[in-house]
């Protein structure tokens, strides 16, 4: 399977994503734009608050095509971070307090300055998230001592696995991935992370391989616990449940399988004054490969930059940033549906 | 209307309070609180509403309680064991009745 890029599809351009989704919401289901709603609780303009995750997408190319990637990743996209830009990231970091780095792509590993940006933000003394998808660390040898890597860093690793069985995971992420998953997930296991006693968090990520929203995210790590435990003797620590936000290759499957409507009027239905006020784009700054700022990781998918005379990593300012006002638009529908939904799991 | 169900009802389900309030609300209430966590997960709750669902043939339950399962995390193979155990008792209750049809032929034969 290809990206929506390689393969010329109409999506891979963002102009037209937000455009089908304005129409969508304003006309077709003429139910109110989501600046409106937030105007109608008193959230617009959406103001940021502390900066406490800075979110860096290593670049576009992943051993995986998954067909709901907001990133519409893979092997055929070229789109990495440069060691120039890592190291105005790392600038940008020594200047500040920002506590938390969330590293993700893509596969944040396949860049070739991935080791080094790491140890270089360890130096720092920050807190590392890495976004791994799993597969990566059976994907090639000089990937398979990633747990080790990991370990001695302290990194906390976040993973995908949209469910508890190989038939909806490969489903959603490609044939061969949930076994690959749970093999990669024993390697993690086994170098301690996940472990009870163990300090080295392993936290999984749910989304529904559907057009429909995630359950209670308590009730899905319950779950998964047990069915992870018993089949597979696999142990995480927590689990967030993340809803598909309507851009990219989700967009493209709500569109050809006739959910659109249906899903946009139940993200719309579903707004949730409480997950609006938790977004995770006030208290996150996320850095595109090419050093671009934006909001969240999915305006940097739209092409939506940080609405501030500060736009890229060589210049960041954290007081001009405090400034702006967060771009919103209708897929921001996704993280204010029940019980909210961020890179950390539900907000509300 | 062309049709007696119309898919787009099911969201209409709340309007019934506009012709009877008080008794929709304590309805809707009671609704909320029987599938709320409780001795039984709101997991094992929405896959016996999605047995219940095929037994009463609610074509509004079914789809709202297939949404609900998957929602909550239930593999597609539970889903359909549960509407097998809905089809397991109202086959066994036909069936049972099989004693009460052999006790009455026994009674009137000689």
């Amino acid at each position: 399977m290809k990206s929506l890029k390689a393969s010329g599809h109409n999506l891979a351009d963002s102009a037209r994503q937000l455009q089908s989704l304005q129409d969508k919401v304003a006309e077709t289901l003429q139910l109110p734009r989501f600046s409106q709603k937030l105007e109608a609780v008193g959230l617009f303009p959406l103001r940021p608050v502390e900066l406490a995750v800075f979110q860096v997408n290593m670049g576009k190319m992943c051993n995986q095509v998954c067909r709901h990637c907001h990133v519409d990743a893979g092997p055929d996209r070229r789109e990495i971070m440069t060691r120039e830009t890592m190291q105005q990231c790392l600038d940008t970091l020594a200047k500040t307090s920002i506590p938390t780095v969330d590293l993700t792509g893509g596969a944040p590993e396949m860049n070739p300055h991935f080791r080094w940006f790491v140890e270089e933000i360890r130096k720092l003394n920050r807190h590392v998230i890495v976004r791994c998808n799993l597969t990566i660390i059976l994907a090639n040898p000089k990937y398979h001592d990633l747990p080790d890597f990991y370990r001695q860093h302290q990194l906390e690793v976040v993973s995908s696995l949209p469910f508890y069985n190989a038939d909806k995971t490969d489903r959603q992420r490609g044939k061969g991935v949930f076994d690959d998953s749970i093999k990669a997930l024993r390697m993690l296991n086994a170098v301690g992370y996940g472990q009870p006693d163990s300090e080295l968090l392993l936290n999984l990520v749910y989304n529904p391989a559907g057009a429909f929203l995630p359950g209670s995210q308590e009730g899905l790590k319950r779950q998964f616990k047990r069915v992870l435990q018993d089949e597979f003797e696999i142990v995480f620590n927590d689990l967030y449940a993340i809803t598909n936000v309507p851009i990219s290759r989700y967009l493209n499957f709500l569109i050809t399988s006739g959910n659109y409507d249906g899903y946009m009027e139940k993200l719309i239905n579903a707004f949730n004054p409480a997950a609006a006020l938790g977004v995770m784009c006030r208290n996150t700054i996320s850095v595109g490969w090419d050093g671009f700022l934006y909001d969240c990781d999915f305006n940097q998918m739209l092409d939506l930059k940080v609405a501030s005379p500060v736009q890229h990593i060589r210049e960041f300012d954290a007081e001009a940033l405090s400034q702006r006002a967060v771009v919103v638009n209708e897929h921001c529908y996704g993280c204010t549906a029940g019980a909210g939904s961020s890179c950390g799991g539900t907000t509300a | 209307m062309g049709t007696y169900y119309d898919p787009a009802d099911l969201k209409k389900f709340g309007n019934i309070g506009e012709f009877q309030k008080e008794l929709a609300d304590k309805f809707f209430s009671y609704y909320g609180s029987v599938f709320a966590e409780g001795a039984l997960t709101a997991r094992e709750k929405s896959l016996i509403a999605l047995a219940v669902a095929h037994t009463v043939q609610c074509p509004y339950c079914i789809d709202a309680y297939t949404t609900d399962t998957l929602e909550k995390g239930c593999s597609e193979a539970e889903m359909m064991e549960a509407v097998h155990v809905a089809a397991a008792i109202r086959g066994g209750s036909s069936l049972v009745h099989g004693v009460q049809m052999m006790n009455k032929a026994k009674e009137l034969s000689m």
